[in-house]
């Protein structure tokens, strides 16, 4: 009997390590698979029971915290609510969602990045999540939300504007201001699925969207100010390089007017951009031709997903859009219809099919702004953990050089002359050397026929230049940049540099 | 060294463990624990140690490895209790100790000549099948957790609660190793038809009446999981009584096919078999009843394990902000999903060499043992506990369908540790009795 008992044991073990190997399977072999199935919300739950790291704006205002709520689990709450809600973003753990910086820095704020994850394990675990300083001012953003809020501030309909503000500093590319409105408030994200819910007033796109970064619009004239770039970097024109200022001329077989169908006569560079005129910007950018177009664009930052730390999904490429497909179209298209053709006469004073986010008309205006030189926006600095060490830290990061610097400050010269003899004296404030560029352009009709604008201003003071800030005012009657954008832009500009003084 | 030094030297790993676990999980949740609870696991130390005490009087000549690879178990066990549930279920377990232990003592001295046994075995028979259906006689049916999982493993008497499959399995065991005692002979002879073997019907007899249990268990108890066990610790046994595959091999298929007509046709078995195989159905995960909620929990635990385990107190029992069981009876039929969490692929192999082992300590005494009845009784035994491991941890991790049978000596609950500790007792008594000098 016992020959049978050893074979029985035998058939035991067999069994035994049958056991181990499934264990392996689903500890090891399978344990990714396993992780990442849809049904699995062990990572879930696990976040429940994370303190989530602090967001914490420039001036140590708390832009989110955590709270705990019964169960050992964490509430995220956001202090200043809607203020900074299309930027912070949100998370709502429970849901498992989250956006915007939220969603970005979600590891850092849930301490995945500095737990000690060996092969052991974690023990104790991170329960604590690390602090996100970032390089927001929450004095200028709500100065930002109160000239946007303020009766009148576009047009004579009483309600707030529709629009965004976006101020970076040149030099490092610190987004100090990123405001847009609609907004929503974060506290409660779910509840403005609907249109209807936003606050403070009804937008078409659902007021979570983040305009300064997602949405598109044409920047009118402000543009001119790639297309003058390509002209002096290339070398091809000067500030003083003289042009017709007759209105109007025929581009892409269309008549093209300027402002009012004004004559301008024969004009210089400098003073074309300072009557922002259509008839000179338009010949100039054909005569520029597609290719070196597109290669100032790309400079700038067009075409690609803005180098910021927030999610890609949430961010819009700027270019030249394609309606149908809703694609970037790159000059001169492949133009098989009028969708994917690129006017690049009208492409040059920032019409045609133009759909550029405030984010890059900052970055544009930051680049004049800082010698020609491109910074990666950021919103950033650094991740510190509960000890208070520095884990994680993200410095000024140069992204291209775009024009010489020479080229650059006889730009900003010509910006100068805008704010100070051209379309954009109301933001000559006094004391404050401001330069800058109106932008107007043509968006829609209302029922009663009254033509719509998007107003738009971008500048930065020449003497101290740093800081660098673009408006966006959307659907405004009548809505030129010089009247409604400029003067927030330079009230934001006043602002961010008293305070640093 | 003398055997009994050798079990004494056996424990310290059983302190050891118990010392550092406890630590560990009062340290991990010292705000939730107080300091008495380190208390019950001193004197859970101190009962190990009168165990060993009582062997050497009693059992001079026993095995050395069995009694410290038990208390190395039920110290383990003791710790994951105690983190899992609390120390209000860890004291309990330890009472439960006292009594397994109580009961260990009374069967090496009532029946320290155990082949008296022999005599009862028709009793000790009928008395187990009665003992176990059990749960559906009425009245005596619980209303607890187990029965709203589908099977009926439990019965009420006033306040307590009993299993009685893990006492009933100890009576079958020695009933067929007395009854095969006398007719394995008949058995592994009979006549030859076609060139096979076919023992004599009468004989045969007993063994078809095995099926018709393991069959019986599945329709009355609906569980899968301690029907196979029982067939599968019996089927060990005539195997070794009559040294014959083709039983076993017969054997299998009978009760696989008995098991696919019977688990096609009652409900709970067959979303039993849906679970296992379909774990990760969304359908199935949500479903009101007969989910694989649980299953599919066990196995997303594991995966959390790792190589080596989040280490102890780690792991996710409930949903965060609620009290909704996460991995649900996770201190009894799922404390394995558990350990593998905490511990890891190690962790969770180790625990199972020490199951190994054990059984090999058992398989041991019955090679040593001089007679036939000892010899399968100890060969009995020992497979039935390998299987129940097999079967618990194998639904556990999806080898295969899920069902609720205890981890020996881990799992919460007083009728298995009381039942393994008699089956532990009796194993003693085997390898005592083998062991024993001849006097020539």
């Amino acid at each position: 009997m016992n020959r049978a008992i050893v074979r029985l044991f035998a058939v035991m073990m067999l069994l035994f390590v049958v056991l181990v190997a499934f264990t392996s399977r689903w500890t090891v072999f399978s344990a990714t698979a396993l992780q990442d199935n849809p049904l699995n919300k062990l990572q879930t739950y696990a976040s429940w029971k994370v303190k989530r790291g602090k967001i914490i704006a420039e001036d140590g205002v708390v832009l989110a915290k955590s709270v705990p709520a019964s169960g050992g689990i964490w509430n995220r709450k956001y202090p200043q609510g809607s203020l900074f809600a299309q930027t912070i973003g949100y998370s709502d753990e429970q849901q498992g969602s989250s956006a915007g910086m939220e969603q970005f820095f979600g590891q850092q704020l849930s301490g995945h990045k500095s737990a000690l994850a060996s092969v052991f394990g974690s023990f104790g675990g991170a329960a604590v999540g690390d602090d996100l300083y970032s390089t927001l001012d929450s004095k200028a953003q709500a100065l930002a939300r109160k000239l946007l809020d303020k009766p009148g501030a576009c047009g004579p309909n009483p309600t707030p504007c529709t629009g965004a503000v976006v101020a970076i500093v040149p030099q490092t590319g610190a987004v100090r201001v990123m405001y847009s409105n609609p907004t929503y408030d974060d506290n409660d994200p779910n509840k403005y699925g609907r249109d209807s819910d936003c606050e403070p007033n009804p937008f078409d796109n659902g007021c979570l969207v983040n305009l300064a970064l997602a949405g598109r619009f044409p920047p009118g004239s402000t543009f001119k100010l790639v297309t003058t770039a390509a002209a002096l970097d290339s070398g091809k024109y000067t500030p003083e390089s003289t042009f017709s200022g007759d209105s109007p001329v025929t581009i892409s077989g269309r008549p093209l007017q300027n402002d009012s169908n004004h004559s301008y006569g024969e004009v210089t560079l400098t003073q074309a951009l300072t009557d922002s005129i259509n008839t000179v910007y338009a010949p100039l950018g054909l005569s520029l031709g597609s290719n070196l177009m597109l290669e100032y664009m790309r400079r700038f930052g067009f075409y690609s997903t803005p180098p910021l730390q927030y999610p890609a999904n949430e961010m819009s490429a700027s270019g030249e859009l394609d309606e149908q497909t809703q694609k970037l179209v790159k000059p001169p298209g492949p133009c098989t219809n009028y969708y994917n053709c690129v006017d690049l006469g009208r492409m040059s004073i920032g019409q045609d099919k133009l759909a550029v986010t405030p984010l890059q008309m900052a970055m544009v205006v930051a680049t004049v702004a800082d010698r020609g030189k491109l910074m990666e926006p950021r919103l950033a600095t650094k991740v510190v953990d509960a000890e208070g060490q520095v884990v994680e830290s993200f410095p000024p990061v140069e992204e291209d050089q775009v024009m010489k610097p020479k080229i650059a400050a006889e730009l900003q010269a010509m910006m100068r002359d805008v704010v100070e003899e051209g379309t954009g004296q109301s933001a000559n404030l006094e004391g404050y050397q401001i330069a800058g560029k109106t932008g107007t352009a043509s968006t829609a009709v209302t029922k009663d026929g009254q033509p719509l604008d998007d107003a738009w201003f971008v500048g930065f003071p020449i003497h101290d230049p740093d800081i660098a800030v673009a408006v966006m005012l959307e659907n405004i009657p009548e809505g030129y940049g010089g009247t409604y954008a400029a003067p927030i832009a330079a009230q934001m500009i006043k602002t961010l540099q008293a305070e640093d003084r | 060294m003398r055997a009994r030094n050798r079990e004494l030297f056996g424990l310290v790993p059983a302190a050891l463990l118990l010392t550092a676990g406890f630590a560990a999980v009062f340290i991990q949740e010292s705000g939730k624990l107080s300091n008495v609870s380190l208390v019950y696991g001193a004197i859970f130390l101190g009962l190990c140690l009168a165990g060993h005490i009582f062997i050497r009087v009693t059992l001079p000549h026993a095995d050395p490895y069995i009694f410290p690879l038990v208390a190395v178990l039920a110290c383990f066990g003791l710790v994951m209790i105690y983190r899992i549930s609390g120390a209000t279920e860890a004291r309990q377990q330890a009472q439960w100790f006292v009594l397994g232990l109580f009961l260990f003592a009374g069967t090496v001295m009532f029946f320290r000549d155990y082949r008296k046994l022999e005599n009862y075995r028709y009793l000790i028979v009928i008395g187990s099948i009665v003992f176990m259906v059990l749960p559906r006689v009425p009245g005596l049916e619980s209303a607890t957790q187990t029965q709203t999982y589908g099977a009926y493993l439990e019965i009420h008497v006033g306040s307590v609660t009993f299993q009685p499959t893990e006492f009933a399995k100890i009576g079958l065991v020695i009933f067929l190793a007395s009854y095969l005692r006398d007719h394995r002979q008949a058995l592994a002879e009979g006549r030859k038809i076609f060139g096979y073997r076919v023992p004599p019907l009468k004989h045969l007899g007993p063994v078809l009446l095995l099926w018709g249990v393991a069959m019986l268990i599945l329709v009355f108890l609906h569980d899968i999981g301690s029907s196979l066990m029982f067939y599968g610790g019996l089927l060990s046994i005539v195997y070794v009584a009559t040294q014959r595959v083709s039983f076993v091999v017969i054997g299998l298929v009978a009760f696989g096919v008995g098991a696919w007509y019977l688990g096609t046709h009652i409900p709970h078995i067959d979303s039993r078999v849906q679970a296992w195989l379909y774990p990760f159905k969304p359908s199935l995960y949500n479903a009101q009843s007969g989910s694989s909620y649980q299953i599919a929990n066990g196995l997303f635990s594991q995966a959390q394990g790792g190589l080596f385990g989040q280490g102890f107190g780690q792991a996710l029992l409930t949903v965060p902000g609620t009290h909704d069981a996460y991995v649900p009876l996770s201190d009894t039929d799922m404390i394995y999903a558990v350990i593998t969490d905490e511990l890891g692929l190690f962790g969770a192999a180790a625990l199972l060499l020490i199951y190994l082992l054990l059984v090999a300590r058992g398989f041991k005494a019955a090679m040593l043992a001089r007679d036939s009845f000892s010899k399968l009784m100890a060969t009995g035994l020992s497979a039935i506990l390998a299987i129940q491991v097999f079967v618990i941890v194998g639904g556990v991790t999806r080898v295969i369908p899920f069902t609720g049978v205890t981890l020996p000596f881990v799992s919460y609950g007083g009728s298995s540790i009381m039942a393994n500790f008699i089956l532990v007792a009796l194993l003693l008594l085997v390898s005592d009795r083998a062991r024993r000098p001849t006097t020539t």
